[in-house]
């Protein structure tokens, strides 16, 4: 067994948290985030040609008139996305920028991938996205409060906000694009982080149970350490299985497989540095567990 | 924790077997098949589109507003209320009576009440009233009344939808209502849906009427022909789209021009047959959502109840004629409010780079826990490998789709799956410590840590219920495959892993053993 001693740097972990969880929440509300068409709404376009360059897609596109217009390379040589934003439903777009790219381009134009999501449905699935993370931390506190005491609950959960947020800071820090498959990557992150926290806890639980001298710190530190190997061997063999999504997978699940990795990161950070801390805070003893007891016991 | 009775050895290997069996079914020859059972490909791995389309029943509540105007002025006349100031707005009408309270015994009247019909399945009329001032009201539809509309525009719309879709001819279809107002469409396969949007965009509203030489006339208005023409058309339709029973492109034999040739039923026939016998010489408009097609001259009358539509079609604008005609119109406008299309061969790379990103995180999880745990490590990775069948076989048996979050779904299985077995392993490596009997120190491993596993596996299972229920088409065959996955580790960690461990420990005797 490891003996690091965890509990002395609890409070420059905790100034960590903070500051990074300042920054994501300013970079969330000043810089924003970079919702992608599921959210926006617009059209998205991938497309593979010999010999084009970007600039001709740009331009045809800008002849169109149709607003703000983005074109990037996408994956191999050849392949571009193009994303057209859009105010309102209009069946003729697609068929339209299809037309004129085709022409323009003066070569086969392979359309893989074509995407419109209309402004109507992008706001519900941006509403159902938020609900859904919503719902799942709700969820887990709900389910932290059942297994534990309360003040489990509230660490956990305030873990999980740690985790979810500075996750989206760095989303927008990088100007990387939030889209559903980022929402269902989140909701694993939540699902991940929670996994994490509970193994910690329960052996707080545990050994506050078994050492009654020892205080909340000791016990903390001494949980943190007895659960460290498998905390680490956990994260390796999610973090090799997910590095494996991330350059083999393809770039459609390249953003995916991003926000997990730093979501099993944070998370694994934060049940050690931020959910552990919580108890210390809130003064979890054994006596707390006691009283607990008598409340179930009769 | 370690001793299995010959019953529960049994059941265990059984389930896992009969499972795991399924999992073959997706690699048999499709000509020949045992049962018919296999995982559905998603839209994203084999090609084709997903369509949402929403019907605007805005045009279809005025009409019907508007429709009431005379058996409500009848209904009125009928029974000695006077009225004036009759006004049609948008979706209301408004009017003044001199006796509100007669109009109201008859308005809102159960028994025989054409003008107001009482819907039973929602207790409610079709239609309510407001009074506006002392003897102004304005009637409109009541919230249940506009949803029988709704509904029926949207029951329609599927129908005549399935028609368009199974004319042009698509492998499988799913056509299927989401919610109120919309209906979700996929193709797989697809490559182009442009063809059966534009289909599905017209709603296909086809008349007669007679092209009128005076423009000032009640009840005319101005349309332009397909050869740029301005023509004055009656409002009074000779005959419309319900009584054709059949159009087919046909090529007209004078100067090979593709064509629309169509059979009415009896009713239209009678009709057509009246109107072009009383108008021989004056011109007849063949109008289509609006817009005039085109306007022959009438030569003689034609009774056959056979006609034909010329308007410069190429052979495939006949055909996609004669298909919507065939069809039937659509009650409202369709709107696609959201369009995925995936090109097979974009399809084809990504379950490549799901299946190549699949084998490589798994052989890095299986040598890592090699690596790790030796023995131990062969137990769960025998584990693993069983719970990737199982997942596969449950897969299989449920008929789910496989999307491509699915797959990642999949590998982030392997690479969470040996976490039960970890826990475990590393609290009987704490009890090695302590505990003197070997076969003592396992069997409270497994005890102890049976509880934190359940905990750290139902945190994960609830983030995937929720994203299943709110997820969408991809995501959701993420979450589909990330729950299973939980379910199936669960039972490989601590029933097949746990025998194995236990056949290990058992044989072994109180000799070393290193985890």
């Amino acid at each position: 067994m490891t003996n690091f001693n965890f509990s002395s740097k609890f409070k420059y972990a905790n100034i960590l948290s903070l500051i990074l969880f300042a920054l994501s929440v300013i970079l969330i509300f000043f810089k924003g985030l970079n919702y992608g068409i599921d959210f926006k709404g617009g059209t998205l376009i991938e497309l593979r040609s010999n010999n084009i360059e970007a600039a001709l897609i740009r331009d045809t596109l800008k002849n169109m008139n149709l607003g703000d217009v983005n074109v990037k390379k996408f994956g191999k040589e050849g392949d571009f996305l193009i994303k057209v934003e859009q105010k309102e439903d209009n069946n003729k777009l697609i068929p339209e920028i299809k037309k004129n790219l085709s022409e323009s381009l003066n070569s086969e134009v392979n359309f893989r991938r074509v995407e419109n999501v209309g402004p109507k449905v992008s706001a519900e699935l941006l509403q159902s996205g938020i609900i859904a993370i919503s719902l799942s931390l709700a969820a887990m506190l709900f389910y932290i409060w059942v297994r534990f005491e309360w003040q489990f609950s509230i660490g956990s959960i305030v873990a999980l906000f740690h985790d979810v947020i500075i996750t989206l800071g760095i989303f927008s820090l990088l100007s990387l694009e939030i889209n559903l498959s980022i929402i269902a990557a989140v909701l694993t992150i939540v699902g991940y982080s929670m996994n994490d926290t509970v193994v910690i806890y329960d052996r707080i639980r545990e050994n506050l149970g078994k050492y009654h001298k020892l205080d909340i710190s000791n016990i903390a530190n001494l949980s943190i350490n007895e659960t460290l190997s498998r905390t680490i061997i956990t994260s390796v063999t999610t973090l090799l299985a997910l590095f494996s999504i991330f350059i083999l997978g393809g770039e459609i699940l390249r953003g995916f497989s991003f926000a997990m990795i730093l979501g099993v990161l944070i998370g694994t950070y934060s049940s050690i540095f931020v959910a552990s801390p919580i108890l210390k805070f809130f003064k979890v003893s054994y006596k707390t567990l006691e009283k607990e007891e008598e409340k179930i016991v009769p | 924790m370690l001793n299995f009775s010959k019953i529960n050895v049994l059941i265990i290997y059984f389930l896992f077997f009969i499972i795991s069996i399924f999992s073959l079914l997706n690699f048999q020859n499709k000509d020949n098949q045992i049962i018919e059972k296999k995982i559905n490909l998603g839209l994203d791995l084999q090609g084709g589109s997903y369509l949402l389309l929403e019907i605007n029943s805005d045009n279809l509540i005025e009409e019907k507003i508007q429709s009431k105007v005379i058996p409500i002025k009848k209904l009125l006349k009928d029974n000695d209320i006077n009225y004036n100031n009759f006004k049609i707005n948008s979706k209301s009408l408004s009017l003044s009576l001199d006796n509100i309270e007669k109009f109201d015994l008859l308005f809102n009247s159960r028994k025989n009440n054409l003008v107001n019909p009482y819907l039973d399945n929602y207790r409610s009329y079709e239609l309510g009233y407001k009074k506006i001032s002392n003897k102004e009201i304005e009637i409109f539809f009541s919230k249940f009344g506009l949803l029988t509309i709704n509904n029926s525009a949207l029951k329609q719309s599927i129908e005549i939808v399935r028609r368009r879709i199974d004319d042009v001819g698509t492998k499988e279809p799913t056509i299927l209502q989401r919610g109120e107002k919309r209906i979700l469409v996929e193709l797989p396969g697809l490559k182009d849906p442009e063809r059966i949007k534009a289909l599905l965009g017209k709603t296909a509203q086809l008349n007669f009427r007679l092209v009128s030489e005076n423009n000032n006339e009640f009840g005319v208005e101005e349309l332009i022909s397909e050869n740029g023409e301005k023509l004055n058309i009656s409002k009074r339709i000779i005959m419309s789209g319900e009584n054709l029973i059949d159009a087919q492109p046909s090529i007209q034999n004078q100067n090979n021009e593709p064509t629309v040739s169509f059979t009415l039923d009896r009713l239209g026939s009678q009709k057509f047959g009246r109107a072009t016998t009383d108008n021989v010489g004056k011109r007849l408009a063949i109008v289509l959502d609006g817009e005039i097609v085109s306007a022959p001259n009438i030569n003689e009358p034609i009774t056959s109840g056979n006609g034909m539509i010329s308007g410069n079609f190429t052979f495939q604008e006949a055909t996609d004629l004669s298909l919507l005609l065939r069809s039937g119109a659509l009650p409202t406008p369709l709107l696609v409010v959201e369009e995925r299309t995936v090109g097979p061969d974009l399809g084809e790379d990504s379950i490549k780079s799901g299946i190549t990103s699949l084998i490589v995180g798994f052989i890095l999880v299986i040598a890592f826990m090699l690596y790790k745990y030796r023995v131990f490590g062969l137990i769960a990775n025998a584990a693993l490998i069983a719970n990737l069948l199982m997942l596969v076989g449950v897969l299989t048996i449920l008929e789910a789709t496989l999307t491509l979050p699915g797959i990642a779904g999949i590998i982030l299985t392997v690479g969470m799956a040996v976490d039960a077995n970890v826990l475990i392993f590393e609290r009987i490596r704490e009890e090695l410590k302590t505990e003197k009997s070997i076969i003592h120190a396992f069997d409270t491993g497994y005890t102890r840590a049976k509880i934190t596993v359940l905990d750290a596996n139902i945190t994960t299972l609830i983030a995937a219920v929720i994203l299943f229920a709110f997820g969408s088409g991809p995501v959701k065959g993420f979450a589909i495959t990330l729950g299973i996955g939980i379910v199936t580790t669960l039972f490989t960690a601590y029933f097949l892993a746990r025998h194995l461990t236990s056949l290990i420990v058992l044989n072994t005797k109180n000799k070393e053993i290193k985890i």
